[in-house]
């Protein structure tokens, strides 16, 4: 396989088959190496485009408390990104022969090229809206990485092993706020309400097998099946909705494609900020 | 110099955000290894994958061993085992209560909200470092750096920091 024609569809496994790659140059290691890749890319791009989401809220949080606890939970967000886009970076180096840095995947590639779902690049909201997302993306990733605990990838298992010590305390954060705001006021609980109704439509995506059918098949024991995820999720999740007194959202339409690359102008919007610094001023440090 | 002291230079480095402590008190120097060709190879872990003193925990290590006179290092981060707060010495715990941070508690999955739903701080309360009360109040679990929360004394009504159990 030749670095010129991976840099057309990087990291994107579904691609590579129709690809005008000849095919006798292609092994079945370098598929899964892609497969895997694909799939560690997704994960790192939802936790960073998060991690640059809750940034949004320094300055403006209603407290404080909050403005430093949602900087705190970006930053483990980032952290995690670092790793899983690093990581991604070195397999799909290992396949192309030029290995991508974390910082050259963060801020160097364009909207087509990311692989995040949806729910993390819809704009905050109100407070409201973004702890109805962190009560849906936290507890999706309490779960995620206490499946990934025990990965057969030991990069994937140690980054499980550290992150969901640090994801427990985003979920419980974002359960306090959904019980106390629910629970609250008719005007807060209202808002709550109309937050849980506004992303519910993207929780379907989360849990799409269909984006991680290349992996599972390619290397089993090394990704979760984000499908097994589901009960757990919905266990836990539903119950603090009851809780706080609120109803389970029914939507009637739901996202799909963001880790094949499609997006909402939301992405196109969030890039430029995020990417605008690194672009204009190459190598800038500080 | 023997591994023994190159290992002692190395956890003898203090913290950045939190000087009082080192980094053995801290239990993130995992392993100081002499290698064949004289090279001093040193592993840390992060205490939180986002952790920004990271970088800088790093390059203040290289710094001290360089001044000792070792010529060749190599720092690298491992996030496996993942650090718990369980490593973190007695005397670090002493340190940390004399320089006004509560220790951490042994270590407990975070608990989740739902269990008492109506109640805001869970865990067992922090000490507070100056006054020595348990009447305290957690106002926000997470702190000044990602390994501390917040709290408040009700005895002596001081603010203080706690190291997070993780």
């Amino acid at each position: 396989m030749t670095a010129a024609s991976l840099s057309r569809q990087p990291l994107d496994s579904a691609d590579i088959d129709q690809a005008d790659i000849d095919q006798a140059d292609i092994d079945q290691a370098d598929i899964d190496q892609i497969a895997l890749a694909s799939y560690v890319l997704g994960l790192g791009d939802d936790t960073l485009i998060l991690a640059q989401r809750l940034g949004e809220w320094i300055t403006r949080a209603p407290q404080i408390e909050e403005d430093i606890a949602l900087g705190n939970i970006a930053l483990d967000l980032l952290g995690q990104a670092r790793t899983l886009l690093s990581y991604a970076g070195e397999l799909e180096g290992k396949v192309t022969g030029t290995s991508r840095g974390e910082d050259d995947l963060a801020f160097l590639r364009d909207e087509r090229e990311f692989r995040n779902v949806h729910l993390v690049e819809i704009e905050n909201g109100d407070f409201a809206v973004t702890m109805a997302r962190q009560l849906i993306f936290s507890a999706y990733q309490y779960e995620l990485y206490t499946a990934l605990l025990t990965s057969t990838d030991p990069t994937l298992s140690a980054l499980a092993a550290k992150a969901v010590k640090e994801v427990a305390y985003h979920r419980d954060h974002a359960t306090q706020w959904v019980l106390r705001l629910g629970d609250g006021t008719p005007e807060s609980h209202d808002r709550m309400q109309a937050a849980l109704d506004q992303v519910w439509p993207y929780v379907e995506e989360i849990f799409d097998t269909a984006d991680t059918a290349d992996i599972l098949t390619a290397l089993p024991g090394v990704a979760a099946d984000p499908a097994a995820l589901r009960p757990a999720w919905s266990r836990y999740v539903e119950a603090v909705i009851t809780t706080a007194t609120l109803s389970l959202p029914a939507p009637t339409w739901r996202s799909r494609g963001g880790r094949a690359g499609y997006h909402s102008e939301n992405l196109g919007h969030l890039l430029p900020d995020m990417q605008n610094l690194h672009r204009s001023h190459p190598g800038a440090s500080w | 110099m023997t591994v023994d002291q190159l290992r002692d230079i190395a956890g003898a480095v203090p913290d950045p955000e939190i000087p009082v402590l080192t980094l053995h008190d801290l239990g993130i120097l995992r392993d100081v290894q002499l290698a064949a060709d004289g090279t001093v190879e040193v592993t840390l872990t992060p205490t939180y994958t986002g952790c920004p003193a990271t970088a800088v925990i790093a390059g203040d290590v290289e710094t001290a061993l360089r001044t000792a006179g070792v010529a060749r290092i190599n720092v690298r981060t491992v996030l496996s085992p993942a650090w718990t707060t369980d490593w973190m010495s007695q005397d670090g715990h002493r340190k940390l209560r004399e320089y006004g941070i509560a220790p951490p508690v042994a270590c407990q999955p975070a608990q989740s909200a739902l269990s008492a739903p109506r109640s805001i701080g869970l865990t067992l309360s922090a000490r507070c470092p100056r006054c020595g009360s348990t009447t305290t109040r957690e106002i926000s679990r997470f702190g000044s750096t990602p390994c501390k929360s917040l709290w408040a004394c009700l005895s002596c009504a001081e603010p203080f920091d706690s190291f997070k159990a993780i």
